[in-house]
């Protein structure tokens, strides 16, 4: 009895996945690959060219630019042919980022998109995956606002093509809370406690840091006030009324100049006709360690988290020996279509029985020219057109074969 | 017009100090989850419900999204690790202090102390601040046992008045951080709810003052 246990378990243990490792059964991948066409055509036609960086890699490479937001992300291994550490790719981001800066080396403007797997030792939140299908388009070599709406519209279409429709789409930008540290003066240690308590919008404790930390009055205030600035595109007024007419000091460019774009940005959206919710956010400061300058992301109904995100990120390409402007945003497939429940997809194929005939054959095979899906009997099967998935069949009458619906 | 609201509390202290709060910013909750043993609480308003759960559960909920706001103890979210919640409010309940203890006059033992504990990250992030090295024993209750039986050198619990630890010969030793209660908010919600989420903030915040203002 103790050993059939025993063994039992064993068996079990063997169909066990590691925690946040998923298979994807039939139901799903119809909606996931019909999803990843829709949307690798999609960055086609807005003139991104797909690049397929490799699966693993070394981890100098894999890590650099990026901080060490990356590192404890990594799953590392040990090279049996020249003993050096290699890494699974946590985020492709970083190695298109090196593709466009040492590969290609191009002057002109650059649209790279990506789709594949990535490995994560730790999921978001805890149980969840650690292995996305990430999707991403970039676009290197211009600074502009302007190529920052083409991403966030972009993005924006690729959600449409996820059958998504009240979505928020949620604007910061980097560069007015890096500039107010800067101003600051702040020793690295004080800055981490301060941007700990701001990205928990944890009110109390943002002033009582900036308070113990920061003498002047007004930037201090400035800092405060941050916590707050979120809503609607009256934040943006806010803040700058917050930023510039404070009087005492001139405004500074890099503050004035991260709120015009974040106002063009509301501009574009409202005359285009977006058809999103537009949320501001000046405290919110994802990927801290590489963004410069605008970040956005994603949020829809029923979802604790982005669905998709991005952000401006000027100098990753730098230590790869060349620093190129460059934008762009990334997405999970597996969370797109998970959103997508409405949607169902029913059965479309013809089933063929099990013959000899030559002209069956030729008949599968024209149909399946046509696009059509064609499944064939197997000699001795029992089970039926409906039992195989099929909602038409091909039947003989005389000497020609002609598709009929399953009764 | 008005998104639905889920607020998560738990049992006990927390829920019984949040109602005068929420009762405040307009919301009542019509059922009594003691009596009418319901997790989901209708309120007064249409759109606003309230589950009640385990404390610990609660950043778990609000993190997921399932709940768009919560109430949790700080010791709760320093275990949980908060970094991926809001935080915007210190409601000022439930307060206590996390803080090491021992037999009274016990002398710090040589070499690798033994903490038993239920709030095993905190008290090793404590331990690693100080930079001693420790052994961590995971409990989940009548921490004040494992000095007394030898099965530990120090806990690491909340003490409030500190009767239970005189009650059993033990004395508090250092405090290593003052807890409330805080309102947890979901990334995803401040921003879809925005204006609602925040008016509720607001409202929450006058409350928890103006209550401050009556007690001192």
């Amino acid at each position: 009895m103790k050993s059939q246990n025993k063994l039992l378990q064993q068996s079990l243990e063997r169909w066990r996945l590691p925690d946040g490792i998923e298979e994807l059964l039939p139901a799903d991948v119809v909606k996931i690959e019909s999803l990843r066409r829709q949307v690798l055509d999609l960055f086609h036609s807005w003139g991104y060219e797909t690049v397929i960086p490799p699966l693993i890699e070394y981890l100098e490479s894999l890590l650099t630019g990026t901080g060490n937001d990356l590192d404890l992300q990594t799953f590392k291994l040990t090279d049996q042919l020249s003993g050096r550490m290699m890494g699974v790719r946590a985020d492709m981001t970083p190695q298109v980022a090196r593709i466009d800066a040492h590969r290609l080396d191009r002057e002109r403007p650059t649209r790279l998109c990506y789709l594949g797997s990535v490995l994560q030792t730790r999921p978001e939140i805890s149980g969840a995956t650690r292995s996305p299908i990430q999707v991403g388009a970039e676009l290197y070599g211009h600074g502009g606002v302007e190529s920052d709406l083409e991403v966030v519209r972009l993005m924006l279409e690729m959600l449409k093509l996820s059958g998504l429709d009240s979505v928020v789409l949620d604007l910061g930008h980097v560069g007015i809370y890096r500039e107010l540290v800067a101003q600051a003066e702040l020793a690295d240690e004080q800055q981490a406690l301060l941007f700990d308590a701001l990205q928990r919008k944890a009110s109390a404790e943002v002033m009582e840091i900036a308070g113990s930390i920061i003498d002047d009055e007004l930037l201090r205030g400035q800092i405060i006030a941050l916590k707050d600035l979120n809503g609607g595109t009256e934040v943006l007024e806010e803040a700058r009324t917050l930023f510039t007419a404070a009087g005492r000091r001139e405004p500074s460019p890099a503050i004035e100049e991260a709120l015009e774009s974040l106002r063009q940005i509301a501009e574009c959206a409202s005359q285009q006709q977006w058809g999103v919710e537009l949320h501001f956010d000046l405290a919110e400061l994802r990927g801290y360690g590489y963004h410069t300058g605008i970040v956005f992301a994603a949020y829809t109904a029923g979802k604790g988290e982005a669905v998709a995100q991005g952000g401006r990120y000027d100098n990753v390409g730098a230590v790869f020996g060349r620093a190129r402007p460059a934008t762009g945003f990334s997405a999970d497939i597996k969370n797109l279509v998970a959103l997508d429940g409405e949607r169902n997809y029913p059965p479309s194929a013809i089933f063929a029985p099990h013959s000899e005939k030559s002209s069956l054959h030729n008949e599968i095979e024209r149909l399946r020219s046509t696009g059509e899906r064609v499944v064939v009997e197997l000699p001795g099967q029992s089970e039926g057109a409906v039992e195989m998935g099929c909602d038409r069949q091909l039947v003989l009458s005389g000497d020609s074969w002609s598709v009929e619906p399953v009764s | 017009m008005n998104k639905p609201l889920t607020i998560a509390l738990s049992k006990g202290r927390i829920y019984k100090d949040t109602l005068p709060l929420l009762e405040a910013a307009g919301i009542r909750p019509v059922d009594d989850p003691v009596t009418s043993r319901k997790l989901i609480l209708d309120t007064n308003l249409d759109h606003v419900k309230v589950v009640v759960i385990r404390a610990t559960d609660v950043p778990t909920f609000v993190e997921r999204g399932v709940a768009d706001l919560g109430v949790a103890g700080k010791d709760v979210l320093m275990e949980h690790g908060g970094e991926n919640l809001y935080e915007p409010l210190d409601l000022k309940i439930a307060r206590c202090r996390m803080m090491t203890a021992g037999v009274v006059g016990a002398a710090e033992p040589e070499g690798r102390m033994r903490i038993a504990t239920k709030y095993v990250r905190s008290a090793q992030n404590y331990f690693a601040s100080l930079g001693q090295q420790v052994e961590i024993i995971k409990l989940y209750g009548a921490m004040e046992l494992a000095p007394l039986v030898g099965l530990a050198d120090r806990i690491v619990d909340l003490v409030e008045t500190g009767n239970t630890l005189k009650a059993n010969g033990l004395e508090p030793l250092e405090e290593i951080a003052q807890i409330s209660s805080r309102l947890v908010v979901n990334k995803a919600s401040m921003k879809m709810k925005s204006s609602q989420v925040k008016e509720l903030i607001q409202l929450l915040a006058e409350a928890v003052e103006k209550r401050e203002s009556e007690q001192s």
